[in-house]
């Protein structure tokens, strides 16, 4: 099959599988209980765009191909078509979003079992994949957008998924919006492009980006770089992914940590050529991502439900992914994309186990006529769940020491390759690079001590919940634990696509490096100078030590506390805790200086001078029309018809005088 | 596959209707004889569609009539054509012709006769407002929409009606005073200067006429303030909330559809190449207004308690971008604006019929009586969706295809300041999302807090008939848009160069140009492109205007 079937077929099979999904349930209302047939297409379309992407991988290929489908939208000298490029970069977020997507699909079958939308759920989840596929293999800006778009607008029709709380409706809306606050930045950035260069496709950018001046090009790429701050949950707009949540749990997986939350990092990463040439802004990138790792970091030490502790963990490595790009290491970005795809789908897949496991318990208790509180999500009622659990533990655990860091797991590779750029960009003379990872090694800390918590509170010591004794949760059937297994063997092993510059040593390459370097997707800064192997040693010497001292340090904290919840927390970081457990007052503070005057102005301002100054000028000139016409009022009272003829007949006048 | 006349029969069966429907006995008997009237006028209108020549798409095509009107001592012509820009309206206007007569199928139960003769009479002059190409009979059909409307809305509309329908038909009718004085005005000097002296309304020859500078700035005020209520632009839109808040529900179609449509496109078709300088001289104002009705009428929709005055000004805004479109004076933005005047037809149209059918269901429209009907109308909540997400400009629905163009060619534009206009016109699609979103999960989300909706019947066939085809054409236009910016391309690029030579030519040059520099040249007649050939036969309906004026001085 050539290049161009298969991305077609790649692309439109889960569209499909969204129309076969959405429509028909949707106009046939006996079609909705059909689990499995929906289940099965649900998956089958996009586990075989996964298998041609494979394909595509193994068969290789020597130069980006570009497969043009047909003109989108023309208009005066403007155009667009809808035309697809298939490079080292988009094919390896194509096997990212196709083989995790594919192995959620599978998880939900089982994870959405009796939901009376299940088929809603299918189809949006297909509908998503079909819209992150455009995003990562569009071949101009305006695809890549609609792409992005509309895996928002999955996002929000998953996050609102379960509707009848108001609350999940109102974090549906938040997330929207505050993309779309990121989308006006990245409009922009396309309309001065379209002015510049006069076009959006990649290569006529790239060929016209040196001809802008210094100031457009800063200008371009930090209007991107706000689109990716909303996409990807960065500082300033970071406030929606934590109430994401609110959505069921595969789709936090899939949507919220896998993979649309990497987009802003894949639109660097696609324009890295350009966004080297703004380094200014670069160094805002590096830093925004490091503020952002530490505050999320610090964040997720004082959540106490499991899902919102994993979403900050996804704030603040989405951080470490735009430190990366800051420091010229976009490959390094991409890289620390896949391994944070396979572990983060891990644990979100395996609190989902968790919750679904919880919900067991809950439904147990209200059965034996409990009616105390009981959330299936907090941590402090849970507790000792490996001896119930022990599949759901297991790959939770690995997941866990792949995220911390811990020596030769996925996370540890790429966040030392991500802190070694980050050193290497200092020791290269910007100064900024050094605050840079020093943020990173200390939120490496914090990301080992949180994610330990969240273990530790979970899976070991006793159980918390009400009458323990008797009442236990099960583990989860296969199409739940087997998806687990292979996301925690991929943490296990996926780092090695990625080794340090110390295996060159050895006779090792970084396959990763080389492989999204080849045919020039991916731009890097070379540096100037070279980071001594004895200096690179020392550095992946301190990346372990903090790493397992984060693991450790945790395991006593919470070993020794009893796993009691948090009151240890709040005794131990004292008046931190308060501003952490609340994330920093973030939502109240644009509560008060964003949303509140922008609806208030809008319902007390706006809205009562529309209708007493604009439209009171207006009024006192109808008035004396309404008196002089009260004549024609009085007329008008039962005797349409008689109107109707009488422009009937001024017609027939008309007509008549018009022969004549 | 021409017919003969097609375009005059698509403009007047509407009105051949009319007659019929009169005549009528039942109820039902209306009912039917208007839905097939209407289903008729939009089958032959395809015709329009599929005869029309692409290549040809700026020329005025399946031109009609072409007689005096009145006497010889006037040049005043019936005269129907379409060029691109006017094959979409039409065709616009001939499919909401059915959707509305299925729309009022049930709501409307009293004075049956009267409200579907209204509706019948006032497509006809919707349809001739878009074919005229005689700035008199252009009006005449203009005029001819006012009264059918004051009517929709004065009997069938809710508690303050009255108040409403004089509102709206005084403030346009203003406006449009204000312009008859400009178009006599204008047809005299116009026949002073290239018709022997003549009175002129004709579309072409006012075209070829060169308006004194002097005079231009205040012509194009009569002409602009006539439309720019119509549209409505702030700061003269307070009469729309009125107007669709206590017009039925057709009546709000039909005028959010079409009616308002007629403004953007006088805009355009007239202001535009009447007068370039004062346009260009005016165009920051427009912007400007423009931007600020984009803006403002979003945050004011956000206000609304009630979902129609919601979509009500919803229409300020989206019309805003339309205007900016078509100030920014760049072929690009031009071109979103024509399509993006068919897509809110659509979009806000929809929104209309979806609001109309919740107040069918519960006699309300405030927003707090619904809520979490999701789950009870799920085949309403999607088209709800659906339609709003268009309306909010959501890639890969027709409304972004409109937004886009218009911003990304408003923002090259070569006018001073119009790039940090765009800029300030780019938060809408932040600002749609807000107050759009909001309604939403306002009506349809959340939990049902009262019990009457969690019995709600959801979509029956008639409705599903009525939302279909407008969903599939969102979608339509916004995954393949070709087919619709390529009809009206040719068109808005010659006017928009005929409007850049004028404005590029010194002011008060002689004012027949071509026909002083270029005497022989018969390609060119007032700046329109005429086929060369004078062969009428087989012309497919595209007769060269240049030789019907000939063929009817013999």
């Amino acid at each position: 099959m050539g290049a161009d079937r298969a991305i077609l077929l790649i692309v439109l099979l889960p569209a499909a599988g969204a129309v076969l999904n959405g429509l028909l349930p949707l106009f046939w209302p006996q079609l909705r209980r059909s689990e499995a047939l929906i289940g099965t297409i649900g998956t089958a379309v996009i586990a075989v765009p996964f298998v041609l992407a494979v394909t595509l991988f193994l068969q290789g290929f020597s130069e980006p191909e570009v497969v043009p489908f047909y003109t989108w939208m023309g208009a005066g000298d403007f155009s667009v078509s809808v035309a697809y490029r298939i490079d080292h970069l988009s094919l390896i977020m194509t096997l990212v979003v196709t083989g995790v997507g594919a192995l959620i699909h599978l998880y939900s079958i089982g994870y959405m079992h009796g939901d009376r939308s299940f088929w809603k759920f299918f189809a949006y989840l297909n509908l998503f994949i079909f819209m992150m596929l455009n995003l990562v293999l569009a071949d101009n800006l305006l695809v890549l957008f609609l792409g992005w778009e509309g895996v928002g607008l999955c996002s929000y029709l998953l996050i609102g998924f379960w509707y009848e709380d108001f609350k999940n409706s109102a974090a549906a809306t938040k997330a929207f919006v505050m993309n779309r606050i990121g989308d006006f930045a990245f409009l922009l950035a396309m309309f001065i492009l379209v002015r510049e260069v006069g076009s959006l496709s990649f290569s006529a950018i790239f060929a016209g980006a040196d001809q802008m001046s210094a100031g457009t090009l800063n200008a371009v790429v930090l209007l991107l770089f706000i689109g990716a701050t909303g996409k990807s949950a960065q500082i300033p707009l970071f406030t929606w992914l934590p109430d994401a949540m609110a959505g069921p749990t595969p789709v936090s997986a899939l949507i919220h940590a896998a993979t649309m939350v990497t987009s802003g990092l894949y639109l660097l990463a696609r324009m890295s050529s350009v966004v080297l040439m703004a380094p200014a802004v670069m160094a805002a990138i590096a830093v925004t991502g490091a503020v952002t790792a530490l505050v999320a970091a610090t964040i997720a030490i004082a959540q106490t439900d499991i899902k919102r502790v994993l979403a900050y963990s996804t704030v603040s490595q989405l951080g470490f992914m735009f430190m990366a790009s800051g420091v010229g290491a976009f490959f390094v970005a991409i890289f620390h994309v896949v391994t944070h795809a396979f572990f983060k789908a891990c644990l979100f897949l395996g609190s989902g186990s968790v919750i679904h496991g919880m919900h067991h318990v809950e439904r147990k208790l209200r059965h034996e006529g409990y009616n105390g509180a009981f959330d299936p999500q907090d941590m402090r009622t849970m507790g000792g769940l490996k001896r119930f659990m022990p599949q759901t533990r297991l790959t939770y655990m690995i997941a866990t020491l792949a995220i911390s860091g811990i020596p030769l797991t996925a996370g540890f590779f790429s966040k030392d390759e991500i802190l070694f750029k980050a050193f290497e960009f200092g020791y290269d003379g910007h100064a900024f690079a050094w605050f840079v990872w020093a943020v990173g090694i200390g939120t490496a800390l914090l990301t080992a001590f949180y994610m330990t918590r969240s273990y530790m509170l979970t899976f070991e010591g006793t159980s918390r919940w009400p009458r323990a004794a008797a009442v236990h949760p099960h583990e989860s059937p296969w199409t739940i634990t087997g998806p687990l297994m292979v996301l925690a063997s991929l943490s296990l092993a996926g780092g090695f696509i990625g080794l340090p510059k110390l295996a060159e040593k050895l006779g090792l390459s970084n396959w990763i490096h080389s492989y999204l370097a080849s045919h020039g997707p991916v731009a890097e800064i070379a540096a100037t100078a070279h980071v001594s192997t004895g200096m690179e040693i020392g550095l992946i010497l301190l990346g372990s030590l903090v790493a397992v001292g984060g693991v450790w340090w945790a395991w006593r904290f919470f070993a020794r506390h009893e796993l009691a919840g948090d009151g240890h927390i709040r005794v131990r970081f004292g008046g931190l805790y308060r501003w952490w457990k609340r994330s920093y007052f973030w939502d109240e503070f644009y509560g008060k200086v964003a949303v509140k005057p922008v609806i208030d102005g809008a319902e007390k301002a706006l809205a009562p001078l529309d209708s007493a100054v604009v439209d009171g000028l207006v009024n006192a000139v109808a008035r004396m029309a309404l008196r002089t016409s009260s004549m024609v009022r009085h007329l008008q009272t039962g005797v349409v018809q008689a109107y109707a003829l009488a422009i009937v007949l001024g017609v027939v006048v008309l007509i008549a005088l018009m022969a004549g | 596959m021409q017919v003969p006349d097609i375009l005059s029969i698509v403009t007047f069966l509407p009105l051949v209707g009319a007659l019929l429907t009169m005549a009528a006995r039942s109820d039902q008997a209306i009912r039917v004889t208007a839905l097939a009237v209407t289903t008729a006028t939009f089958l032959i209108s395809v015709l329009l569609w599929t005869g029309f020549s692409v290549a040809d798409a700026a020329e005025l095509q399946f031109v009609s009539g072409g007689f005096n009107l009145i006497s010889e001592a006037y040049d005043i012509r019936y005269l129907l054509g379409i060029d691109g820009i006017s094959l979409l309206l039409v065709l616009l206007t001939t499919l909401l012709g059915p959707i509305v007569v299925l729309s009022s199928w049930k709501y409307i139960d009293r004075h049956v006769k009267g409200y579907y003769t209204l509706l019948l009479i006032l497509q006809t002059g919707m349809t001739g407002v878009f074919c005229a190409f005689d700035v008199v009979l252009f009006y005449v059909f203009f005029e001819l929409t006012l009264i059918p409307m004051y009517f929709l809305i004065g009997i069938w509309g809710g508690e303050e009606r009255i108040y409403a329908a004089v509102k709206f038909v005084i403030y346009t009718m203003a406006g449009s005073l204000l312009m008859l004085v400009a178009i006599l005005y204008l047809g005299h000097a116009a026949g002073q200067a290239v018709n022997d002296g003549l009175f002129t309304t004709d579309y072409f020859k006012l075209v070829e006429y060169n308006v004194p500078i002097s005079t231009q700035t205040w012509l194009f005020v009569l002409f602009a303030l006539a439309f720019a209520i119509k549209v409505p632009m702030f700061p003269f839109h307070t009469w729309l909330p009125d107007a669709h808040v206590q017009a039925p529900t057709g009546g709000s179609v039909i005028l959010a559809g079409v009616l308002l449509k007629m403004g953007t496109y006088g805009l355009v078709r007239f202001c535009l190449p009447f007068f370039p300088h004062a346009a260009a001289e005016q165009a920051v104002l427009f912007g400007t207004l423009a931007v600020i009705g984009i803006i403002y009428g979003a945050l004011v929709s956000r206000a609304q308690p009630d979902a129609k005055k919601l979509v009500a000004y919803s229409s300020v805004s989206h019309l805003g971008f339309v205007v900016l479109g078509i100030f920014a004076f760049t072929l690009t933005s031009l071109q979103g604006a024509v399509i993006q005047m068919i897509n809110h037809g659509l979009s806000t149209g929809a929104l209309f019929l979806l609001v109309g059918m919740l107040y069918e269901r519960r006699h309300t429209r405030r927003m707090a009586d619904f809520g979490g009907i999701a789950r009870s109308v799920p085949l309403l909540t999607f088209f709800m969706v659906l339609t709003a997400l268009a309306s909010a400009g959501l890639p890969g629905l027709n409304g972004f295809v409109g937004e886009f163009l218009i911003l990304v060619g408003s923002f090259g534009s070569s006018i001073p300041g119009m790039t940090v206009l765009t800029a300030f016109a780019t938060t809408g699609v932040i600002l749609a999302a807000i107050y759009l979103l909001w309604m939403l999960s306002r009506i349809f989300f959340g939990p049902v807090r009262n019990e009457e909706n969690q019995t709600m019947p959801d979509l029956n066939r008639r409705e599903l008939i009525i939302l279909v085809p407008l969903a599939a054409l969102m979608i339509l236009m916004g995954v393949m848009p070709q087919p619709f910016l390529e009809r009206s391309e040719p068109a808005t690029a010659q006017l928009l160069e005929l409007v850049q030579a004028k404005q590029s030519a010194a002011p008060d040059e002689p004012s027949r140009p071509s026909q002083k520099n270029m005497p022989d040249d018969p390609v060119r007649e007032g700046g329109f492109e005429v086929r060369a050939e004078p062969d009428t036969s087989q012309t497919q309906g595209m007769i060269p205007y240049a030789s019907m004026l000939q063929a009817m001085d013999h």
